[in-house]
């Protein structure tokens, strides 16, 4: 194991007070170590952390463009293999560059079973351009090109599944983790490194500027998303599930409630109707998971 | 300082942002409850907690912004948001 | 060692001798035969490089990015649709300052479809911060991937270069090319030794943006970059001559230039139309002379000036056009000659794959001299 008392993000950085991506770019260089090369994706990240010439990566870093980190990963990882060096290299890219405009160099990269993990910080927006949504987007929620209004009541599609995508590519360790629960996340990015081939880690990273929520809340929303079923934490081995983070669930309101970009679903009028298929989405994911854990009465 | 070649850098500038101007409220460390658990130095979204010597956590303030997660999260309530004087 | 050889079978060898550590290539006609040659290098185990068989050209350039970044020498060959694929990174591989060499089997751009040669490919990238060669033939093409690398690996270019030679009447035509040894390109071609990489032992960050305050110098910088690779690629050029017997030690060739009066620019295969063309032009009394520009970026304009100093008029094919303005080349040569009282026409010639044949050569000299140009020539007015 590395040693996780490192710190190799500095502080200084740009991030929002609260930001549930820079909690995600400490821990995963926890988990990481040194001996590492990050790829990072266009988006709040990159940006939060690398203006020229301060940057926060004290781990060598590289960013290209918005989509195109798995192909440079790639190419890194056959120029370390032709050189015959130890680095571990680590994708970590946004949702928007991962489940969308990415998604070419992603299969691409994981089809070739380059020895690489790719971690998607996943806060289910475009959060660099002013909070547009994405194919991570779920269910219902407000941004500022799916808004709420008096014929939409917001994203109209679930999330894309891409744990399941690249599990189908061949991934032999695919995982889903929060930043809510750090210790399981780092070790499953610690999995995930140490499993060789193609690798992916899919975290999520709640926003208080994107989602609506006061700057403290952030672990508390990420915790509520998995307590409520709508985010599964859990671990997929050659394609099989084997390890889930089961919940006492709660009612997904309590969830979505506290967030600005579910907020028409509860005023000016409540939408039963709504609240019902989103929480049928979580009912779903008991079932497909097997969440519930069972309380004795 | 003359530019880089490709517009790279090494690490150690980012310190030169000093992000505390950005606060309206501050954490108070009482070190009263504390557990000492860590958990305020892990979820830090700044990294800017440390422990010293006596084993207690002091936020670095040059660079705390003032989220309130340290105190939001710390499971011993030793931590409490109190408005910024300037 | 001559051998009788397609061209892009000679590139191939070229790639194999300059000794890449990672390949990453996409198919597409007509550059085909290049990568699936060195494919075949690579499984035969003569060339030690790992080969990435990427599913797009985006991602070939973009996974050359990454292993250049890491440190390894990178090459990858391309040509129109799979270039214009890789529009984006070609920028950002020139900001990063990697010295990556591509190949580029000049194709026209869709649309309409087509396979056949022009340069427009190439041409559309002029602004993106990479070295830009044109070949005559195929053992300037194998020539030029050792020049190429020698001199954008050095430390004061660190820049990207295109190698580009015409798709088909070059790379799948079959000429004698002298190939050298491994001894003796590893005589003229040290290891690659990066400025900079990324290295756990020394963490840099690569590919950070730029506010207002640094973006300007940033660009200025890679100009001046370019600035100086005129004259690094003239000293790798003479070094390969004092090595190889086969001088380059000039950005632009001069044929037939001493006396005189009318001037033909042009880059690429058509030169060779053009010195036959010439030679018989000669023979008929006219005065009339090549300048061939080696590289289109840099841009050699002092080189051109000279070359061009005396003669009355210029005539400049461009197998290409900017649409609604002239022919890349066109706008440069009337640009680097103005004000100095020579009359510079452009001939936007051979889009598609038109020929271009001697007698076209003679059409368009005539033209020049009668002071009517800046036009497309050969148009096939019967279907207009
Ligand atoms: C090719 C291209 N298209 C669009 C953009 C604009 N753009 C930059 S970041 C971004 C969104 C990033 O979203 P995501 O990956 O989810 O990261 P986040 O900012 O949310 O952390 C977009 C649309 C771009 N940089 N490049
Ligand atoms: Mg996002």
């Amino acid at each position: 194991m590395v040693d996780r008392s490192l710190e190799l993000f500095e502080c200084g950085h740009r991030a929002c007070a609260g930001c549930g991506p820079a909690i995600a770019a400490r821990l995963m260089l926890k988990a990481v170590g040194t001996n590492s090369i990050i790829v990072s994706s266009t988006g709040c990240m990159e940006v939060f952390s690398t203006p020229y010439p301060e940057t926060a990566w004290k781990v060598p870093w590289i960013h290209s463009l918005f989509e195109n980190a798995s192909a440079v990963a790639s190419g890194i990882e056959a120029a370390l293999k032709r050189q015959g060096r130890s680095e571990k290299v680590v994708v970590i890219a946004g949702d928007g560059a991962t489940f969308d405009i990415g998604m070419l160099c992603i299969s691409g990269a994981f089809e070739r079973g380059h020895d690489f993990t790719y971690i998607c910080y996943d806060n289910e927006a475009y959060m660099n351009t002013g909070i547009q949504r994405s194919g991570a987007t779920p269910y219902d929620a407000s941004t500022t090109t799916s808004p709420a209004g008096k014929r939409s009541f917001g994203n109209k599609r679930p999330k894309k599944d891409m744990p399941q995508i690249l599990a189908a590519h061949g991934a032999p360790y695919v995982a889903t983790a929060s930043i809510s629960y750090p210790a399981d996340l780092m070790q499953k990015i610690e999995r995930a490194l140490n499993t060789p081939g193609p690798c992916y880690v899919q975290v999520h990273t709640p926003c208080a500027t994107g989602w609506g929520f006061e700057s403290e809340q952030t672990m508390h929303v990420g915790k509520l998303a998995v307590e409520t079923g709508l985010w599964v934490n859990y671990e997929m081995m050659d394609g099989k599930v084997t390890k889930v983070k089961k919940v006492v669930r709660k009612p997904v309101e309590e969830y979505l409630k506290v967030q600005k970009r579910f907020r028409h679903l509860f005023k000016p009028v409540r939408q039963d109707a709504e609240i019902a298929t989103i929480q049928a989405q979580a009912d779903r994911n008991a079932e497909k998971f097997g969440l519930d854990i069972k309380v004795k009465k | 300082m003359p530019l880089s070649v490709g517009c790279t850098a090494r690490p150690g500038k980012a310190r030169g942002n000093r992000t505390g101007a950005w606060r309206t409220f501050k954490p108070d460390f009482k070190h009263d409850k504390c557990t000492k658990c860590g958990q305020c130095i892990l979820i830090c979204p700044e990294g800017c907690v440390e422990q010293r010597e006596d084993e207690y956590y002091y936020p670095d303030l040059t660079y705390c912004k003032g989220c309130g997660l340290c105190a939001e999260e710390c499971p011993a309530e030793d931590v409490e948001m109190r408005k910024e004087e300037k | 060692m001559l051998k009788i050889t397609e061209g892009s079978f000679a590139v191939a060898d070229a790639v194999r001798l300059s000794r890449p550590g990672v390949i990453a290539a996409y198919p597409i006609t007509p550059q085909t035969h290049i990568v699936e040659r060195l494919a075949e290098m690579v499984a035969d185990g003569e060339l030690e490089s790992e080969y990435i068989t990427v599913e797009s050209e985006f991602s070939a350039l973009s996974a050359c990015l990454g292993a250049s970044a890491a440190g390894s020498r990178t090459y990858s060959a391309t040509t129109s649709q799979g270039l214009a694929l890789m529009y984006e990174v070609c920028f950002n591989v020139a900001g990063m300052r990697l010295p990556i060499l591509m190949t580029i089997a000049n194709r026209a751009m869709s649309a309409p479809l087509s396979i056949w040669n022009d340069q427009q490919d190439s041409i559309s990238l002029r602004d993106s911060g990479w070295i830009q060669f044109y070949a005559e033939d195929n053992q300037e093409a194998t020539d030029l991937h050792f020049i190429g690398y020698r001199a954008i690996e050095d430390h004061r270019v660190l820049l990207p270069a295109m190698v580009c030679f015409d798709g088909y009447i070059l790379t799948h035509t079959y000429e004698p090319v002298d190939i050298p040894t491994e001894e003796e390109v590893n005589g003229y071609l040290p290891p690659f030794k990066p400025y900079q990489r990324l290295d756990a032992a020394d963490p840099i960050s690569f590919g950070m943006y730029a506010t207002p305050e640094y973006y300007m110098e940033f660009r200025y910088e890679i100009d001046q970059a370019m600035q100086r690779a005129n004259e690094v690629i003239i000293q790798a050029g003479k070094e390969f001559g004092e090595h190889f017997g086969r001088e380059y030690g000039s950005l632009v060739e001069s044929y037939r230039m001493d006396d005189a009066d009318t001037a033909l620019v042009a880059m690429g295969s058509v030169c060779g139309t053009i010195k036959d063309a010439i030679d018989e032009l000669r023979s008929e009394g006219k005065k009339v002379g090549l300048v061939r520009l080696r590289t289109y970026r840099p841009f050699p304009t002092m080189e051109l000036k000279k070359a061009l100093d005396g003669v009355s008029r210029v005539a400049v094919l461009d197998r290409n056009i900017s649409l609604g303005s002239k022919g890349a080349v066109g706008l440069e040569v009337k640009d680097a000659l103005y004000g100095s009282g020579i009359v510079v026409l452009d001939y936007i010639v051979g889009l598609g794959g038109r020929d271009i044949r001697k007698k076209d050569i003679a059409a368009i000299t005539a033209l020049v001299v009668q002071g009517k140009g800046d036009m497309f020539y050969g148009l096939r007015t019967e279907v207009l």
